[in-house]
């Protein structure tokens, strides 16, 4: 058997939202290149929704796989359910990956609260 | 779609010769070795025919050829077992900071049996500076171990300097040439060393057989206890069929060597030279000359080597990476770390090594199709968007 199932290939070949946001609401940064894995998530949001997501992910297939979904499923989400993505559950919506990939490739959920995280700490700032 | 295997560093292609010779031995040629009669006799007979092949790949006696089920065990009774025979004597072995793991992993079980290992760093083309094996050796040490070729960058190692080196301090060589038999020429009496490893799957024999060459003199200690197979430094049933395939294969190896160097060469030069002059930001790894024939291998700045792997394998071409993502371990290889490179500009390790069927339009084909899926994960990468906008800030 292949080492990635069907739903991972075609998140790994046709990744969705890749890119940036030009004037991002919240920016989130999660990995390091020497654990192999570094995502950047981008948001916009509009009435406490995640109006657009996009990413920018440097790693391996599964990484790549798990950024797509984590945008595909966060979008139009509110924040509150956005926060609520755990890595277990994107890998649950990908039909899951090999046992070795599921920490450092999977931290696309992580990287997307954060910018939920910079959005809100923004708002703050901004006394709203 | 064209299909270009590139990967013959982890496996080269069985020749349809090697297959033909060893049929009959997967058929009507079933017997065991050891026995004493005329079943026995064919299959003792096809053992001994196919030593004496791989002993004049090597320039070796057939008596000190041991057959083993792979380079790694090869390697793995080399070190251990040299070591573990000579521990009376000391209890100190030395090796390079990029061998096999099959090496470095043995040095490793030596220390739980009270050895210690010394590592000898190498330079930023991998290469290693025979003074630092001198310097590495010490009144307890029993063993030396250092590669001949590199399989993961292809840098020659200075084997034979090295020899002059341990002999002079009378101290066993054990190298590891499962990239290099087969491939260039090796002769033990010329390289000076007392042990040697090699696999026949780097050569168009098959795969689960080996063989370790054992200077008459050098004693050593098995790692399996059996019968008297092997001079009894290996025990168990021969594997028949894989030693006669080695054999064919080191048989032919020897007489087409020239002409496969003269043919891999080229192909290799091209690579080496148009990738990096096609793609911006690409380094080559290992020695720019001093390498293995077919051998091309690359850092590729800011993207990761699986995902480039699999866009690659997506339009047919094969080939290996020695990133993090791609190693089941999850780390950088330990050869790209010693040579130097961060773990950021490792992860875009990529290695093309070429075989008898790599044809000058496949690599036509390997240099039209990566800039592309360079290009597709540029544009995917954090890390290249940070450089180009550093780049553009800075100027």
């Amino acid at each position: 058997m292949p080492v990635y199932n069907q739903k991972v290939m075609d998140h790994f070949m046709n990744p969705r939202n890749v890119g940036e946001i030009e004037n991002a609401d919240g920016i989130g940064e999660e990995g390091n290149p020497v654990c192999g894995d570094m995502m950047t998530f981008y948001i916009k949001v509009k009435d406490d929704r995640l109006e657009d997501v996009k990413f920018k992910t440097f790693g391996c297939g599964a990484a790549i796989a798990v950024s797509s979904m984590v945008s595909e499923l966060a979008k139009g989400m509110t924040l509150d359910e956005a926060m609520k993505l755990t890595p277990a559950s994107v890998a649950d919506k990908l039909e899951g990956l090999p046992s070795n990939k599921m920490h450092c490739s999977n931290l696309g959920a992580q990287a997307l609260h954060k910018a939920i995280e910079d959005y809100r700490s923004k708002q703050k700032a901004g006394g709203k | 779609m064209r299909k270009v295997y590139l990967d013959n560093a982890s496996s080269t292609p069985i020749l349809p010769e090697v297959k033909e010779a060893i049929l009959p031995y997967l058929g009507e040629v079933y017997g065991n070795p050891s026995s004493l009669h005329d079943w026995g006799d064919a299959a003792r007979m096809a053992v001994d025919e196919a030593r004496e092949k791989v002993a004049g790949l090597i320039n070796a006696g057939p008596e000190e050829i041991i057959f083993t089920g792979c380079g790694t065990e090869s390697n793995n009774l080399a070190v251990k077992g040299i070591a573990l025979a000579a521990q009376a004597k000391g209890k100190h072995v030395v090796v390079s900071a990029i061998e096999h793991f099959s090496v470095l992993n043995s040095a490793k079980t030596l220390e739980k049996f009270g050895f210690e290992v010394t590592e000898v760093p190498v330079d930023k083309y991998g290469a290693i500076d025979p003074e630092d094996v001198k310097k590495a050796i010490r009144k307890d040490t029993v063993l030396v171990s250092i590669m001949h070729a590199n399989g993961e960058i292809g840098t020659i190692e200075p084997i034979k300097k090295i020899a002059q080196i341990t002999k002079e301090l009378k101290v066993p060589l054990h190298t590891d040439a499962i990239a290099t038999a087969g491939t260039i020429p090796v002769d033990v009496s010329e390289l000076g060393v007392d042990a040697l490893s090699l696999a026949g799957n780097q050569f168009y024999g098959p795969k689960g057989v080996g063989a370790l060459w054992v200077r008459r003199g050098v004693r050593i200690m098995p790692l399996f206890d059996g019968g008297i197979q092997e001079g009894g430094r290996r025990g168990g049933t021969e594997n028949v069929p894989g030693i006669v395939g080695l054999g064919k294969a080191a048989e032919i190896a020897k007489a087409s060597m020239e002409s496969r160097i003269s043919q891999l060469t080229p192909l290799r030069n091209r690579l080496l030279k148009e990738l990096p002059a096609k793609v911006e930001h690409v380094v080559v790894t290992g020695h720019p000359q001093n390498r293995l024939p077919g051998h091309a291998s690359f850092c590729v700045e800011f993207i990761e080597g699986e995902s480039m792997l699999m866009l690659l394998n997506n339009k047919g071409i094969a080939v290996t990476s020695g990133s993090a993502c791609t190693s089941r371990a999850l780390k950088a290889s330990h050869v790209l770390i010693a040579i130097g490179l961060s773990h950021e500009i490792a992860q875009g390790s990529i290695l093309f090594t070429m075989g008898l069927d790599t044809t000058p339009a496949d690599i036509d084909y390997v240099l039209e199709t990566m800039p592309p899926v360079v290009e597709r994960l540029r544009q995917m990468s954090p890390l290249y968007a940070k450089f180009t906008k550093a780049g553009k800030g800075g100027q």
